[in-house]
């Protein structure tokens, strides 16, 4: 009864998530659209909504202006792997240590690891800078993976730690009664039982690595064959001209695993995610 | 690994006090309950100690040096003595502020108006609720260049449209003018911000006991009588978490700005995050790009402080009644 819409009422609701959606999807939507025109047809004006020629052309011709191409979603595969597997190794014991044990300067010491999302990379950029250089470390895969991490750490902590609150704890007790040890028991015992949640986790890191890439790839790292893809995106700008339908094509592939990764997951995610903040 | 235990040494989570072994100073530790937990942290604590925390003392200090790509010098607070001098400066804050305003007030009201429209039972509901997603998950480069291409004035599709309903009467570049760039920018910016906030609120209001909203509908209470009365006090407190939170990611926001105007058209938008950037890493001045990056954390610690009270005042009340 009470959700019931009369239909004016469905029709405006309906009118304005379509308004609402279009503004999401539009740059998705001419990104495509851009991909599948051939270049003298985009820069035809005034602007034409339909064009008569329309090919998947532009994805064959992207390999051969961009060599490097393959390079870079490679490097982008590999160092937002790194991160995940770096950040986990942290975020691991430090989520268990916040879900199971109560402890003196607990809720202080959460605390700080939160402050740490305050900072964007783009603050720390300056003394990361001198420590990297000072390491040697410019220009490495390490200049991108080391604050990669650094950055999604305390997500990842907050993450996992509300999803191991969630697991009995008798499981453990009785890990203990049989003698293993505290490390055993996180290893044997919590670990297994937590894999959903870590692949949530996982995955969350994943994507926040894989988004957050551009910033550190052209600050810390100026040599062509370590570049992730979003920095590699930017060959496609020319002097002269921009060869926009390719930038495109190599665009939508960038944001495709994503969205597919996504598409599996995303029931999870949002609830992992949203579960974690809205609990405060 | 059994054996790490030492043998079939029994306890409970507790120190057994009672452990007559010859053991390692690592053994001990791991037997212990009060540093136990703390040696799970330290990693992630130790990393962090020298990812952030090192580089953000080390920010400080350089505020106070020259420091630039041969060296450093100190000359105590000669670079903010120039930075509050200059009127560039204070034109930076400016802009900072009133692109914070926009974008933030943006993001909450479109998140509200989006929440609303997604928590309604209407069919198709699941899929409008993924359809928002995606700039949330795309890397914001990506999606920042197809803006890009949104935006441009002779081949792009909103100065197309704009001129084919007779809006503009010739081609327009938005990124190519003060005004029209800085909002060009607010709307990309509220682009990749506003599907978290639409989910938070969604998530939030889906979780407002349902019958309230029944109890409300039997005394003939309106739709709107209900969003005001019901929804909005229920959800609040996500409300007040995110538009604090959005405050601090917006103001940290780099790439979608660098990425449309690198802070141009002549400095129209320039935030201070940019400025920073533009200083130190462009121009190799870390020492005076290091003094707008302690003025850049002073005012987040301000916002967090902000926040923290918030949090306290909504837990008081809300744990109260």
């Amino acid at each position: 009864m009470m959700d019931r819409y009369s239909l004016p009422h469905k029709i405006l609701l309906y009118f304005c998530v379509t308004v609402f959606l279009v503004f999401i999807l539009l740059p998705f939507f001419e990104m495509f659209m851009a991909s599948l025109r051939p270049l003298e047809h985009l820069f035809r004006s005034p602007y034409q909504f339909w064009s008569d020629d329309f090919s998947f052309i532009a994805y064959a011709q992207i390999w051969e202006t961009v060599p490097l191409l393959p390079r870079y979603i490679a490097n982008s595969m590999f160092i937002s792997l790194s991160v995940t597997v770096l950040a986990l190794l942290f975020i691991i014991p430090a989520a268990y240590a916040y879900a199971r044990y109560d402890f003196k300067g607990k809720s202080i010491s959460l605390g700080i690891f939160l402050a740490v999302n305050m900072f964007s990379g783009a603050v720390l950029l300056i003394p990361l800078y001198k420590l990297l250089r000072g390491y040697g470390l410019l220009n490495t895969y390490f200049a991108m993976i080391i604050p990669g991490a650094a950055f999604l750490i305390p997500m990842g902590i907050w993450l996992l730690k509300s999803y191991l609150e969630k697991i009995p704890r008798e499981l453990e007790e009785a890990a203990f009664m049989d003698g293993a040890s505290r490390l055993y028991t996180l290893r044997r015992v919590v670990l297994p039982l937590a894999v959903p949640g870590l692949i949530v986790v996982g995955v969350a890191v994943f994507l926040s690595a894989y988004a957050q890439q551009f910033l550190f790839a052209i600050t810390f790292n100026s040599i062509k064959e370590y570049m992730p893809l979003p920095a590699g995106i930017l060959e496609f700008i020319g002097y002269e001209s921009i060869k926009w339908n390719q930038m495109m094509a190599a665009s939508i592939i960038g944001i495709l695993p994503v969205l597919i990764i996504f598409l599996f997951l995303q029931r999870y995610l949002v609830a992992g995610l949203t579960a974690g903040a809205l609990k405060e | 690994m059994a054996n790490a235990s030492g043998g079939t040494l029994r306890y409970q989570g507790t120190d057994s006090g009672s452990v007559k072994h010859e053991q390692g100073l690592l053994k001990r530790l791991l037997r212990s309950e009060a540093l136990f937990p703390w040696l799970l942290i330290a990693p992630a604590a130790f990393y962090l100690v020298l990812v952030v925390a090192w580089p953000l003392a080390e920010t400080i200090r350089l505020s106070f040096t020259n420091a630039n790509i041969g060296g450093e010098a100190y000359i105590g607070t000669a670079n903010y003595e120039k930075l509050f001098g200059s009127r560039k400066f204070s034109q930076t804050i400016s802009t900072t502020f009133y692109w914070m305003f926009l974008s933030v007030s943006l993001k909450v009201i479109l998140g509200l108006i989006g929440a609303t429209l997604l928590n309604a039972a209407i069919p198709g509901r699941g899929l409008f609720r993924m359809l928002v997603m995606p700039p949330w998950i795309v890397p914001v480069a990506i999606g920042c260049f197809g803006w890009l291409w949104l935006y441009n004035g002779h081949f792009g599709i909103i100065s197309g449209t704009l001129q084919y309903i007779g809006i503009l009467d010739g081609p327009f570049e938005f990124l190519a003018y003060k005004k029209s760039a800085f909002y060009a920018a607010v709307v990309t910016d509220v682009w990749v911000g506003v599907p978290m906030v639409t989910i938070f609120f969604l998530a939030a209001m889906q979780g407002v006991p349902r019958d309230l909203y029944e109890a409300a509908y039997m005394d003939g209470a309106s739709r709107w009588y209900r969003f005001r009365r019901i929804t909005i006090p229920q959800i609040l407190p996500v409300i007040i978490t995110m538009s604090i939170l959005t405050v601090i990611w917006t103001f940290n926001s780099f790439e979608i700005i660098w990425i449309l105007t690198e802070g141009g058209p002549r400095r129209a938008t320039t935030t201070l995050i940019i400025d920073t950037y533009k200083m130190a890493i462009a121009n190799f001045k870390f020492g005076q790009g290091a003094a707008r990056t302690v003025i850049v954390v002073s005012l987040l610690s301000t916002f967090s402080l902000v926040y923290l009270f918030a949090l306290h005042q909504i837990k008081k009340r809300f744990e109260a009644t």
